[in-house]
């Protein structure tokens, strides 16, 4: 059982691999394939509702890097169990869905792909125990997600919508991974199942705040909360299979996840449920009216989204059992017909080319399946009775039914949220289905089977999980709530439990009433909603836009100032810095003191004496002093380039006297090389033949000459005035021969004692020269201007 | 420099220096040389030739393209290393096999293999850096 739950969130992602080959051998049905994988897990992970209703919980570890005891743990309660039931079970019908709604676009190979590895990372999200594995599938979903955004790369808004929802998550990622290592350092716990046991051990440090900060960034960027929600309408760029997956069961749900996951460490403080229940209010309700001010039905089914997802961590804010046994089943119900209604409107936009809802009416005879689905969602989103949403409707009304103002006022937001959320269902479900039929660009007709399975099943499943509500509030709210309270909590709910004249169900009827009345003045409030959002002129999406493109003009600037491309100015900062690194340790760390006792009291006779050197000794110094000396006189470029070959010929010949020939054979070798390569460099930059620069660059650059090579021979001094340490070359001498069965100790160094250094070497000399190859060609094509083109904003009525 | 005499002299030097090399290369675990000196060795032959006869021309006789060679080369190295793994000893641990061929024993190493993929790197990477230079504007890099 252990390595199993490992394989649920490994096996997407092999399925992945696959994916593109699949897809190529088995065209049409690559689809109904690929689902088995998402469709075995969900089959799989069913096995274990019963032993959890029953209070067990399973963990697998496998360990990660033992020497820190950090495990790559997995976990299965309540919770983490009906997200990823819920993960899959979606999955599978949106991978059935994605191959039918893209057939013959010629990279569904790969969109299958990324679809499915998208999907493991959500899995792998929720059965994750270990926060560091946490915090990698986060990222990875953010990745992912990014790649399914932005899979029409082609468009540009397709591509700002990958890039935002991408720049917005991922700094909730990095929240994440600060909140992650500090609980970690705080309580010396890298697993939350331990964690949630050590009870006050968070809530009571004085850290508490910032730790909270951390995970409240995560999952409000993650999870869209009101003023980070306007990446989550621009994601819908995407196909809409993707929006179908990410938008209803997955990615935005990651930030849910997250405070359910921390409730029982972070959570039930006073400070926490004012920040979650006044955020998750105001996205409620900013949400709503952002659906009823678009005609897209695309996009007020994400505005919709971001509504549904301030319900939700409104509910987490509040806790308590009621709350919390709402915001499970409002998660299911919302999962279930949000995904079946974004596949719907895909099928109604692929087969009569528009998702205007002002556009479309009266398809309900020519796609009567599609309509029968919608009818089945649009029940849950309205929340009558017999769908899931009335029983989490109903629950959430209990849960703030008190007589104090605070209370009064989330139901207030409540109602209010659920009627315009209804509205919005209404709207769906009549407009384009009832009354006349309107002429769109492709005459309508009913979308294929795939397309039809899941928008039916899921619709389907709201029904049957309420009819099937004694079941699904014991075996999936109880153990849900009881992970998230982390206290045991019995589901209660049942059919006969409802009582028809309490004040909670008459708040019901108040709310669809309200929707209704909403729904009749849907085009009214469209139009006051429009002159609003013109009136104000600017949202949080060109705040968005604004800070980006003060961002690249910044990076330009300062790439400007630092990467000037003037190389006499690099040197020049290299050298300096060189000349620093030398003097700073001589002068600084009294590197320099172990020079001076010997220049003591003037008696200099012992310092300054002539080397006892031989006669060819000095020829050899001579030579590299006429080297250089001609370097400097020379008038012309070339001459100069080949009487520095001069000195370093010289410098061989010292090596080879001094018994290191093998040093000396390269030096020379290096030293015709580079005079060669130094000359073509010469021809190639038609420069002029002499140097001729003003006086005072040569007095620059001669001082910082001479301050470098003052360093290295003052370096080389107190190097050589300390006694040389032989250990190593003793060994490498004594050893060369009997372990490495080499007599030349440099080439067994080289290839056998230091092997792994000169593998990097020549990585690097290979590397390199691919860099001086690009140097080479690019100067061949001359480099377009780049040209910084304002970032377009998709016009907007 | 594309006087005739050099041009007639320089496939006898080509040919001496690229011997010469592999001398120094195959000599190197006993005596001065080995893989880095002796890539540079052949780097100059070719850099001579593309200087008598034309960057194309040497091009053709190379066969392969010169980072090409150089990529062969680190993967030689790597694979040198890796060889070890297969003894369940650390990357990179030599190996000896004394083949006796006859009268002579003749010493091959991993050691030896990993200096022929350090030669072909430097090779490669300066050949290619000289060509480069060498080509003229209109000649293809």
């Amino acid at each position: 059982m252990d390595a199993t739950i490992a394989l649920v969130a490994i096996g997407p992602f092999a399925a992945a691999a696959l994916a593109p080959l699949i897809n190529r051998y088995t065209k049409p049905f690559a689809g109904w394939l690929l689902a088995l994988v998402p469709a075995a897990i969900f089959l799989y992970l069913l096995s274990f509702l019963d032993p959890i209703a029953h209070g067990e919980t399973v963990r697998a570890a496998i360990d990660w890097v033992p020497a820190y005891g950090l495990e790559l743990s997995f976990f299965i309660d309540g919770l983490s169990l009906t997200f990823a039931l819920t993960i899959s079970g979606v999955g599978a019908l949106i991978v059935i869905y994605a191959a039918s709604y893209l057939k013959g676009h010629h990279h569904l190979g790969r969109f299958l792909a990324f679809l499915l590895a998208f999907m493991g990372a959500m899995l792998g999200l929720v059965l994750a125990d270990n926060l560091l594995a946490l915090f990698m599938f986060w990222e990875l979903t953010s990745i992912t997600s990014f790649l399914l955004i932005g899979f029409d790369h082609a468009r540009q808004a397709s591509r700002r919508g990958a890039i935002q929802a991408l720049v917005i998550t991922n700094m909730g990622g990095l929240a994440l991974l600060v909140g992650v290592v500090l609980t970690q350092v705080l309580t010396g716990e890298w697993d939350m199942s331990a964690l949630r046991e050590m009870d006050d051990v968070l809530r009571g440090h004085a850290l508490y705040g910032l730790v909270l900060a951390c995970f409240l960034a995560a999952a409000f960027t993650k999870s869209a909360q009101f003023p980070l929600h306007f990446w989550l309408p621009n994601a819908m760029e995407a196909p809409t299979p993707v929006s179908a997956f990410l938008h209803s069961a997955t990615m935005v749900q990651a930030g849910v996840y997250l405070l359910a996951r921390m409730t029982p460490v972070l959570g039930e403080t006073n400070i926490w449920a004012t920040l979650l229940t006044i955020f998750g209010g105001v996205t409620l309700i900013w949400g709503c009216l952002g659906a009823l001010r678009q005609s897209d039905m695309k996009q007020m089914l994400a505005q919709t989204t971001i509504a549904s997802l301030g319900l939700l961590v409104l509910l987490i804010g509040l806790g308590g059992e009621l709350a919390i046994s709402a915001a499970l089943l409002y998660f299911v119900a919302h999962a279930l017909y949000k995904a079946a209604m974004f596949m719907i409107v895909g099928a109604v936009d692929h087969e009569t080319g528009t998702r205007e809802i002002t556009a479309l009416s009266g398809l309900a005879d020519k796609m009567p399946v599609t309509f029968i689905s919608t009818a089945l969602a649009v029940l849950s989103m309205v929340g009558l009775p017999l769908s899931l949403a009335f029983f989490a409707k109903e629950e959430m009304y209990y849960a703030v039914f008190k007589p104090e103002w605070q209370p009064l006022l989330i139901l207030v937001v409540l109602v209010v949220g659920n009627a315009l959320l209804a509205a919005v269902g209404l709207l769906i479900l009549i407009k384009p289905f009832l009354g006349e039929l309107s002429p769109t660009p492709k005459s309508p007709h009913e979308a294929p089977i795939a397309m039809l399975v899941g928008p039916l099943l899921l619709g389907g499943a709201g029904v049957v999980a309420s009819l099937l509500i004694d079941w699904f509030s014991h075996d999936i709210v109880g153990p849900g709530a009881t992970a998230i309270l982390n206290e045991p909590v019995e589901g209660h709910l049942t059919w006969g439990g409802i009582n028809w004249l309490s004040p909670v169900v008459v708040l019901s009827a108040l709310t669809w009433l309200l929707g209704i009345l909403a729904y009749t003045q849907g085009s009214r409030i469209r139009t006051v909603l429009r002159r609003g959002a013109n009136a104000v002129g600017w949202t949080a999406d060109t705040v968005f836009d604004a800070v980006m493109f003060g961002l690249i003009r910044f990076a330009a600037d300062v790439t400007r100032l630092l990467h000037h491309g003037r190389l006499e100015l690099y040197l020049g900062v290299v050298f300096i810095m060189f000349a620093l690194a030398l003097f700073v340790p001589l002068l600084g760390l009294g590197g320099l003191n172990a020079l001076l006792p010997i220049a003591e009291l003037g008696d200099w006779s012992n310092v300054l004496r002539w080397p006892d050197l031989r006669s060819y000794e000095w020829g050899v110094i001579l030579l590299a002093a006429i080297g250089l000396l001609a370097v400097m006189l020379a008038g012309n470029r070339l001459f100069a380039i080949i009487a520095l070959g001069i000195q370093g010929a010289a410098l061989a010949l010292i090596f080879l006297l001094f018994g290191a020939p093998d040093l000396a054979f390269t030096q020379f070798m290096v030293e015709v090389l580079s005079v060669v390569i130094l000359t073509l460099v010469m021809t190639r930059l038609r420069l002029d033949e002499a140097d001729k620069r003003p006086l005072e660059d040569l007095a620059r650059d001669g001082t910082i000459a001479l301050v470098c090579g003052l360093g290295v021979t003052l370096t080389l001094m107190v190097v050589l005035s300390g006694p040389l340490d032989l250990r190593l070359s003793e060994f490498y001498a004594a050893t060369s021969v009997p372990i490495a069965h080499g007599a030349n100790i440099v080439n067994v160094i080289l290839v056998d004692y230091r092997g792994i250094d000169t593998l990097g070497e020549i990585a690097v000399v290979m590397g390199a020269g691919v860099a001086i190859l690009a140097l080479l060609r690019s100067r061949k094509r001359p480099i377009a201007p780049i040209i910084r083109a304002p970032l377009r904003r998709k016009a907007k009525s | 420099m594309n006087s005739l005499i050099f041009r007639t002299l320089t496939p006898f030097l080509v040919t001496i220096i690229l011997v010469f090399s592999v001398y120094v290369l195959l000599r190197g675990h006993n005596e001065p040389g080995g893989g880095f000196i002796g890539g540079l060795i052949a780097a100059s032959a070719m850099t001579i030739f593309g200087m008598a006869s034309g960057v194309s021309e040497v091009r053709r006789a190379l066969r392969f393209d010169p980072l090409a060679i150089a990529g062969f080369g680190v993967c030689i190295a790597v694979l040198s290393g890796l060889a070890s793994l297969f003894t369940g000893s650390p990357f990179l641990t030599s190996i000896w096999l004394y083949l006796e061929l006859g009268d002579t024993v003749v010493p091959l190493s991993t050691p030896l293999f990993f200096d022929i993929g350090v030669y072909f790197a430097v090779f490669g990477t300066i050949s290619s850096v000289a060509l480069s230079l060498e080509a003229d504007e209109s000649e293809e890099l």
